[in-house]
């Protein structure tokens, strides 16, 4: 059995176009990584965001992003160095998402030790849009750099 | 003329988006504006010509805190159109999916939007580095309302397993007992929730309220009862449109209730804790009164704690139905589509929520009207401030503006659902 619990999170609304790419991201990753790696999928509300951290060492999550930054572009950040950067996930419903879920895990001492967040900006979040050509492009691109920091760190079980 | 001016351009920890103006002149608080701007969402419309099966899952989207509450009062209507009563095991499993919802929604505005108003922070991180045991038994705590909601509604956000007449599926009472032992630990940290609550620092203030919530002959009450006021109102769902009205006013995308001939009232747990104190559970009667609260309290900002004292109501409810649960030999009555007006009202955890339909004789929804708690609320909340601000205006501006906040969030106002909500705007002339 693996010592390290490691975990996968795509974030965002299926249903609010350019909200999904997390998700979408998330899919093309399972199955193509490590067996001992769970990929899961969330909403973004911060208590499950939270309940997902617990007993983890490692959390990558992927997230849409709305900036202004050109659509389709990847940003990494390890927030175990610092807070994700104000405004630029401005997309929960009620403002207790994953920037949130990230501070109230570090205040509570509960923040896994190795913890990522991908953003790929969104151009448009319309209800029951498609992603747009631009975030789609990305999906690949994101999933791709995600295995690529994982794989150096794969357990041998 | 003596100025000062406080502007917040959106207020926090609340749902939804709204704003607030104050204004003052010498020394005066001369009005206290609450301004909706969340867009409308036009549910009661996009409800019209949709089938009465559909109404349920339709009215849960209105909500992500209190979905039962709308899926609640919707069932209890349909059904009182259609003309049939759902009893027995089938209504005891609706109590406890609302006791899961209370849970959730009471513990998500005590620990996480509003204990910081009292503690002095500016938010749940900003408390949860000091008081990281409070805010863990807070998370906990949700987290079982949530487990209730996901074992009886599907899932924990927006259910899909309610139904008019029912449920599509009822659960096993094995089912049951793993949660049974997670709310014995609930029904303790509830406890512990009260006590800590209760040593906050309160402003001692208090008004005359109107309060208005439902009552039930023998039940604390979640989903059926008469409409009963403290001025002596007392009717049933069905005569609610006689009683009450709703206004327009220019700031608010939410309609303005009032009671007409009596003008505002406020719903909530301080009301039904007021209208129904001795239909508690012993446990919670004593809880109550060990946090210094007298059967009656007209304190809004006590009102942390009777959302605590209702968290120790909702875990010792739903251990007795736990307990008593027989697995229905149905998981729904059956029903026959018919024309006709269909009322219903229940307790969201922010207040009182009324649903009427009429439907046609195929069971096609004609008309919708739902007001929701905070619709109601709004009057009250203006009035508050413009009574409470006035003895605080001595204060420094940031320290005004948090006790305004402070006292818009004792009504846990929910403007996603209300907007059909902040924003302060102080100006002190």
């Amino acid at each position: 059995m693996p010592t390290v619990r490691r975990i996968i999170i795509g974030l965002g609304n299926p249903d609010r176009g350019d909200d999904a790419v997390g998700r979408v991201v998330a899919q093309q990753l399972r199955g193509t990584l490590p067996a001992d790696i769970e990929v899961a999928e969330e909403r973004g509300d911060a208590t499950a965001l939270m309940a997902r951290f617990a007993d983890a060492n490692a959390v990558f999550l992927i997230d849409a992003s709305a900036s202004g930054a050109p659509a389709g572009t990847i940003r990494r950040f390890d927030v175990t160095l610092a807070a994700l950067p104000q405004g630029l996930f401005g997309l929960s419903t009620h403002g207790f998402g994953l920037a949130a879920a990230i501070e109230l895990a570090r205040a509570l001492g509960q923040l896994p030790p190795q913890c990522v967040v991908y953003a790929v900006e969104g151009a448009s979040f319309e209800t029951g849009a498609p992603l747009s050509p631009a975030v789609a492009a990305a999906v690949t691109e994101a999933a791709d750099r995600l295995r690529a920091e994982i794989a150096p760190i794969f357990v041998e079980p | 003329m003596a100025r000062r001016t406080i502007k917040v351009d959106y207020l926090a920890r609340v749902e939804g988006e709204g704003g607030l103006k104050v204004v003052v002149r010498d020394g005066m608080v001369q009005s206290a504006e609450l301004s909706i701007f969340e867009p409308p969402r036009f549910f009661e419309a996009f409800l019209r010509g949709r089938s009465f099966a559909e109404a349920p899952d339709i009215t849960a989207r209105i909500c992500g805190i209190c979905p039962v509450a709308y899926q609640m009062s919707c069932v209890y209507a349909m059904e009182d159109a259609l003309g049939i009563r759902v009893g027995g095991a089938l209504r005891d499993l609706r109590r406890l999916l609302y006791c899961g919802e209370w849970i959730e929604s009471h513990c998500l505005h005590v620990y996480m939007l509003h204990a910081p108003d009292f503690l002095g922070y500016d938010g749940a991180i900003d408390m949860a580095r000091e008081h990281g045991d409070a805010v863990r038994r807070g998370l906990e705590l949700k987290k079982i309302g949530n487990e209730i909601l996901a074992l009886l509604g599907g899932r924990e956000i927006h259910p899909i397993n309610v139904r008019v007449g029912g449920f599509y599926r009822v659960p096993h009472r094995r089912e049951l007992a793993p949660l049974a032992e997670r709310l014995k630990w609930a029904r303790q940290a509830a406890l512990d929730t009260v006590r800590w609550v209760a040593g906050f620092e309160f402003p001692d203030r208090t008004r005359d309220y109107n309060f208005v919530a439902l009552r039930h002959p023998d039940e604390y009450p979640f989903n059926e009862g008469h409409i009963v006021s403290s001025q002596g109102l007392d009717i049933a769902a069905r005569d609610y449109d006689d009683h009450f009205e709703e206004h327009h006013v220019a700031r608010s995308t939410a309609l303005h209730s009032r009671l007409r001939g009596a003008g505002n009232y406020l719903v909530g747990p301080l009301a039904r804790y007021n209208l129904n104190f001795e239909r508690l559970s012993p446990l919670a009667q004593q809880a109550a009164r060990e946090a210094g609260l007298a059967p009656s309290c007209r304190n809004p900002y006590r009102s942390i704690i009777v959302r605590a004292v209702e968290m120790v109501y909702a875990c010792d409810e739903a251990l007795r139905i736990i307990d008593a649960y027989q697995e229905p030999e149905s998981p729904a009555v059956p029903l026959t589509p018919r024309a006709g007006f269909g009322f219903g009202a229940t307790e969201a955890p922010r207040g009182l929520l009324y649903h009427r339909y009429r439907l046609n004789a195929d069971g096609i929804i004609a008309e919708a009207r739902i007001v929701p708690p905070t619709s109601q609320n709004q009057g009250s909340i203006e009035e508050d401030l413009a009574s409470y601000i006035g003895d605080f205006l001595d204060l420094p501006d940031e320290a005004l503006q948090h006790r305004c906040e402070q006292t818009v969030r004792n009504y846990d106002p929910c403007i996603s659902c209300a907007a059909h909500f902040l924003r302060l705007d102080m100006d002190r002339g």
